[in-house]
């Protein structure tokens, strides 16, 4: 049944908006937008070095993210350059250099738009295996280390204070973002990937009375945007990854509606947060 | 005090926590230095001080959140910690209830959250979203948080910020009370004079370095603590009764009950946990050590 190119996309993305939800809610939470959009823009380089040195694409980008996101840490701790300006120093010279390189791999034949903005076409029965196979990891990993490191969310501080090791989960919390934006890459394409983490958790926050509440309606939203996103690609023959960022936004709008007020009475018992009058 | 004394009684038992002449330097300037704590099973000790005499800075290096960059600090192994840090800002993004906070950095028994919660007056908030708190609920569901973990040690920064004033002695007889119960150690600080001085077994006195330290009593008669606080400070003296049982002379040695005679009194000695005064000019200050 996965002949089918667009089933096999479905099944892909939807593993993909159910890893990415989670995650995307600590982005949120931590305010990390930017940070995020540094790895994904990280990540054609991990593309260029795939062709070069011939090993796994999403072996290789996971690789680049990984050193990325040490590398920054490196530079914040050294404090020369505030985080935003470090961040976007890194964020536009990664994706330059990966550009550059590409066009110096005039041997390599590439669809650099299917990179930038997703390919649904390119979805193997191979990277669903890895998707799902790397989703589950992240995915427990997560549920292993998510007190501390919503703990550490809430305030690092208290987090050490009361024994939790916060500096530990934010560093698995750093491997879990280079895995996760090596998985999407061939979905949401390099450019969006930020988009796919945050969009379905800001929709999720106006549903949500809870952070685990937030973390399952953020997969879910990311899902609906993956189905509602791959059928209008097929529909209107657009970009994959700028069609699921789009139908994400759709539901994040629907969320502001008199629909969302409704839905939000549905799924808190307090009667939409409140409850101190 | 009978626990505290206790507690000092059976000096084997190690403390929960011990800082020896610890100091935090940053960005070019030492935030404290030369602080010597100790706070032990069933102890409240209290540490006061003007803003940026590095009160928080000290509980966070007894608390580990913050490594000495000389001296050192120390922790019982095991030791479980409760803490209501002086300022927790909870973003907007964050749905977090209460009763989510309560079990913030670990799981409560059955029970544990709303009875911690009955005791700081806020059991009714236990749905409410932390965000719509106002300051004095959210310190309350703070404490509530730290001391439902039945901590071997609470450090509390501030923990009454924000409340009411008849509130305020309330949570503070409920601090007491936590320690009888507990049995735990309390690593208080405190901008309320009165109360330091009323619920405190001992007191530091902090202005970038120690000032000053002992019994509450002792410690309001001292010079030192006179000139930081001033005139509030007499008002507090007037509350305590004093016991003397050694003297600074005016050399800096000190001149003890039993009539010996030290070069210094230092807090683990033993002599300040009865209470002392400080003659005139000759308070326990070591400005000239750090200056």
């Amino acid at each position: 049944m996965l002949d089918d190119f667009f089933l096999r996309a479905l099944v892909a993305g939807v593993g993909v908006a159910l890893v990415a939800g989670p995650l995307g809610c600590f982005i949120v939470w931590r305010r990390l937008a930017y940070f995020g959009d540094t790895l994904s823009h990280a990540a054609l380089l991990g593309v260029a070095l795939a062709f070069l040195l011939e090993v796994n694409i999403t072996l290789s980008v996971f690789a680049v993210c990984l050193a990325i996101s040490i590398l920054l840490m490196g530079l914040q701790r050294r404090g020369s350059l505030s985080s935003d300006a470090l961040l976007g120093l890194l964020a536009h010279s990664a994706l330059a250099l990966g550009l550059v390189c590409l066009a110096f791999l005039s041997w390599v034949r590439i669809d650099l738009m299917g990179f930038l903005f997703g390919d649904i076409l390119a979805v193997s029965v191979f990277d669903i295996a890895v998707i799902y196979a790397g989703g589950a990891a992240v995915l427990a990993v997560l549920a292993f280390i998510w007190r501390p490191l919503f703990a550490a969310t809430v305030s690092r501080e208290l987090a050490e204070a009361e024994g939790l090791n916060p500096d530990a989960a934010n560093a698995v919390f750093m491997l879990l973002m280079a895995t996760v934006i090596a998985l999407s890459m061939k979905i949401v394409g390099v450019l969006l990937i930020t988009a796919l983490l945050i969009i379905p958790a800001a929709a999720a926050r106006r549903l949500a009375s809870g952070p685990e509440q937030m973390a399952v309606y953020a997969a879910l939203i990311g899902a609906l945007a993956v189905i509602g996103g791959l059928f209008g690609s097929l529909r209107f023959d657009t970009p994959s990854g700028p069609s699921i960022v789009v139908a994400a936004l759709a539901l994040f709008l629907l969320g502001m509606t008199p629909v969302g007020a409704l839905l939000r009475r549905f799924t808190t018992p307090h009667g939409g947060g409140g409850g101190a009058r | 005090m009978t626990l505290a004394a206790a507690a000092r009684a059976g000096a084997g038992a190690p403390p929960l926590v011990r800082l020896e002449n610890a100091g935090l330097y940053r960005d070019g300037r030492w935030l404290v230095r030369g602080v010597d704590l100790t706070v032990a099973r069933g102890e409240i000790v209290t540490l006061i001080g003007p803003n940026g005499s590095g009160k928080s800075t000290s509980a966070k290096m007894a608390l580990g959140i913050a490594r000495p960059d000389e001296g050192a600090a120390h922790r019982a192994p095991g030791l479980k910690v409760g803490y209501v840090p002086q300022k927790l800002a909870i973003d907007w993004t964050l749905p977090l209830t209460v009763d989510r906070l309560m079990r913030l950095t670990g799981p409560l028994p059955a029970g544990a959250a709303h009875e911690a919660l009955e005791r700081t007056g806020v059991a009714h908030l236990v749905g409410a979203e932390v965000r719509h708190l106002s300051g004095g609920e959210f310190q309350r569901a703070l404490l509530a948080r730290a001391i439902a973990r039945k901590p071997d040690l609470l450090v509390l920064d501030e923990p009454v910020q924000g409340v009411d004033f008849s509130g305020e002695s309330a949570l503070y007889e409920l601090i007491s009370a936590i320690r009888a119960e507990l049995g735990c150690g309390i690593l208080l600080i405190s901008h309320d004079l009165h109360v330091v001085m009323s619920a405190t077994d001992h007191v530091i006195c902090l202005n970038g370095h120690v000032c000053c330290t002992g019994a509450p009593s002792a410690v309001a008669g001292s010079a030192a603590y006179q000139q930081l606080f001033g005139g509030r400070a007499n008002a507090a003296l007037a509350v305590y009764e004093h016991h003397h049982d050694h003297v600074h002379l005016a050399d800096g040695r000190v001149r003890h009950a039993d009539g010996s005679i030290t070069d210094h009194c230092h807090p683990a000695d033993g002599h300040h946990h009865h209470g002392h005064a400080h003659a005139e000019g000759a308070a326990e200050t070591d400005e000239a050590g750090h200056a």
